[in-house]
């Protein structure tokens, strides 16, 4: 139990670590540049173009599928680690369990890929 | 204080004052991100909790998945993103205070009610090795079942998107 600590203790130290990277870098940057803004500074690099619109606006649904498709294979990586953990202990059975796993998911991916869901028309 | 109830103490503060910047956040996308953090927090809690697994899961599925579809779905609605403030009545306020506050006395009286005496001792980490055995020995069935509820979640999204 103690190891484990230890162990996380290390994550820990790093989170921390990189959190006060972040947080010097940033403010020593803050403190040290000189602050004259003008509105041509101000405006939103977009390529030398001058940007068109708000940078708020409604999306295409399109996306939305994109993040669920995301969202569907994240859950089902999430099954693969502890599935990669026992795979040598199990032997073929987990093999042909997480064929089956992915080949149902693979289903939706065909039924996405056949409705021109993946394409940008 | 240990040094695990340090951290729960640290983690706690985070979470909650994350919690409480989403709800009181004007601009709904800044409350989706503060809600990242939230969740975050919790997964610190769980890896505390000696339970690395469910943490692991709980960035993965919760801080990247779930808060993606959150801002997809803030993107796709004509909610008051951006310069508009969110401008809640106080009614609205009202009410979500007397939820929050009754889910709040609900846990706390219950929970407390059922295991406030309870003391739970440390029995380790729980392996992702175990967890792997049990699920790919045991509830292989469940396990193949999840498959096809997330083709359903998949089909129904797919459906719902299309125009035609």
């Amino acid at each position: 139990m103690t190891t484990y600590f230890q162990a996380y203790g290390t994550f820990a130290a790093l989170l921390v670590l990189s959190i006060a990277f972040v947080a010097v870098a940033f403010g020593a940057n803050r403190l040290l540049r000189p602050n004259r803004p003008t509105p041509g500074k101000l405006t939103t690099y977009e390529s030398g173009m001058d940007p068109v619109g708000t940078t708020w606006s409604q999306t295409q649904i399109r996306y939305y599928v994109f993040a669920f498709l995301f969202v569907i294979f994240d859950v089902e990586s999430v099954f693969l680690f502890p599935w990669a953990l026992v795979f040598a202990d199990i032997g073929v059975a987990a093999f042909w369990e997480m064929v089956v796993f992915i080949g149902v998911l693979a289903i939706g991916l065909l039924y996405a890929f056949k409705k021109g869901v993946l394409r940008w028309a | 204080m240990n040094g695990q109830e340090v951290a729960f103490l640290i983690l706690a503060v985070i979470g909650g004052l994350a919690g409480l910047l989403v709800v009181t956040s004007r601009n709904v996308v800044h409350a989706a991100l503060y809600l990242v953090v939230a969740l975050a927090s919790v997964a610190g809690v769980y890896l505390l909790l000696a339970a690395p697994f469910v943490a692991f899961v709980q960035v993965i599925i919760y801080v990247g998945a779930i808060v993606v579809l959150i801002l997809f779905g803030i993107m796709l609605t004509r909610a008051p993103v951006g310069r508009r403030v969110l401008d809640n009545t106080l009614r609205a306020r009202v009410g979500a205070f007397v939820v929050g506050a009754g889910v709040f006395i609900m846990f706390t009286v219950f929970l407390g009610g059922a295991f406030g005496d309870e003391r739970i001792e440390n029995q380790g980490a729980t392996a992702t090795e175990a967890l792997g055995e049990s699920l790919f020995r045991n509830y292989v069935l469940p396990f193949e079942a999840v498959s096809v509820l997330l083709l359903a979640a998949l089909i129904g999204a797919i459906v719902l998107a299309r125009r035609d």
